[in-house]
């Protein structure tokens, strides 16, 4: 199983490098948000806490306009037929959340850079803490953006329903992100965020073996 | 492989396609699946290969006397119709290598240009495969179903878009496949049906 998901995996990175299906429209995304948040901070400062909600934001409205690709992209061309005839469910769920994972994780990377060099009064405090959130952050979204792109994809409506379906999921990974993200970007202990982090990684787990055991009904007829 | 169908039926919502569908298909037999437009010939045929749930019914695929297990039916089925799409932002040697990589087949390079003059394609055009006529691009899909050498081969309107040259090519597989498997066609073509030893018509209910 894990050879067929890293071919699949290969296959959509290629095929992404290829056709910027995605990319661009996430950079884009990104890059103009954060041109609008500038323009309308003009002389002001947020404080701390309001800069890691103002980021938690970006992040969450970035995977909604990009992470669906995956298995949109392949209902879209036609392929999905191809892919259930190559490859178990549970390689092609494997395959496509590796994806989602690399490239939300890039996302991320890239949108605290820019909120590092572009907003002011935006710091880390503890970038060991911040970068662990943002890792459990990204991998916890991949996980469940990934389960319900694979729901929406067959549906008319698929560009509201994401994020409609979304949110609610990913509710109370926001919540814990964004509180230890404040904890990390603020104050100097670690054991503050200890109830967020348990909760994130909780949520990580959940939600990929809920994803792995529904993932082959979803992905049939 | 010896299929077998038990009563199968196939609904959308609530509008029946077919009704109480059996037959078996024994190895090495060429079985033709016949029906006016719209009887559900296609749709039998994907069920056939896994890719859709019948209403009711049941379906029993055995090799070598023992059954299969319907989750690991897509490695010993190979799928060939005109709605299948492949991966067209690649070129033909990189969709092969694809396949190849995911069934976990060793093909080398030199074996993968051999494939692809099996079914008539040049080995030489790097554009990807969206610049394919149609008749090219039914060439990729045959040899999409045929890669890995399944012992069940299902086929769709196989020579749908294609010239004389690519129908004789999809008759030499057919003979080919014949001796190691067995060969389901859905089909109206009379020359189609000239391949199979037996036909089933299947009618469809409206």
């Amino acid at each position: 199983m894990l050879r067929q998901a890293l071919a699949i995996f290969s296959k959509d990175l290629a095929s992404e490098l290829r056709t910027r299906y995605a990319i661009n429209a996430l950079i884009m995304f990104v890059v103009v948000t954060l041109a609008v948040i500038m323009f309308a901070l003009v002389g002001e400062t947020l404080s701390p806490g309001a800069n890691v909600g103002m980021l938690w934001v970006v992040m969450f409205f970035a995977a909604m306009s990009g992470l669906s690709r995956g298995f949109v992209a392949e209902e879209e061309r036609g392929t999905t037929m191809t892919l259930q005839l190559l490859a178990s469910p549970s390689a092609v769920y494997l395959g496509k959340l590796l994806f989602n994972f690399v490239l939300v994780g890039a996302l991320n990377i890239f949108i605290v850079l820019l909120f590092l060099i572009t907003m002011e009064n935006f710091s880390v405090a503890q970038p060991g803490l911040f970068w662990t959130v943002m890792l459990l952050g990204s991998m916890s979204m991949a996980s469940a953006t990934s389960i319900i792109a694979a729901i929406i994809a067959k549906a008319n409506t698929k560009g509201t329903l994401f994020p409609v379906l979304s949110f609610p999921v990913l509710l109370p990974l926001l919540m814990a992100g964004i509180d230890a993200t404040r904890i990390a970007a603020e104050e100097k202990v670690w054991d503050n965020a200890w109830p967020d982090l348990q909760l994130l990684l909780s949520y990580l787990v959940v939600v990929t073996t809920v994803s792995f055991l529904l993932f082959h009904f979803v992905w049939k007829d | 492989m010896q299929v077998t169908a038990e009563g199968v039926s196939k609904k959308f919502n609530r509008r029946p396609v077919f009704h109480q569908v059996s037959f078996t298909v024994e190895p090495g037999e060429v079985f033709g699946i016949t029906g006016r437009n719209g009887s559900g010939k296609s749709t039998l045929l994907r069920i056939l290969g896994g890719l859709m749930t019948p209403s009711a019914g049941k379906l029993l695929y055995h090799m070598n006397g023992s059954a299969l297990d319907p989750e690991l039916l897509y490695r010993h089925i190979g799928y060939v119709a005109p709605y299948l799409t492949l991966y067209e932002e690649f070129n033909a040697e990189e969709n092969i290598a694809l396949y190849a990589r995911i069934r976990g087949l060793p093909l080398t390079r030199k074996e993968i240009l051999a494939f692809l003059a099996r079914v008539g394609l040049p080995t030489d055009r790097r554009d990807p495969i969206r610049s394919f006529s149609s008749g090219m691009k039914q060439r990729m899909k045959l040899l999409f179903g045929i890669l890995h050498q399944p012992p069940l081969l299902l086929l769709d309107e196989p020579i749908s878009n294609l010239d004389s040259s690519g129908m004789e090519i999809v008759y030499d597989i057919v003979r080919e496949f014949r001796t190691r498997g067995t060969v389901i066609i859905a089909t109206n073509d009379a020359e189609d049906i000239a391949q199979c030893d037996r036909t089933l018509t299947v009618e469809g209910r409206t």
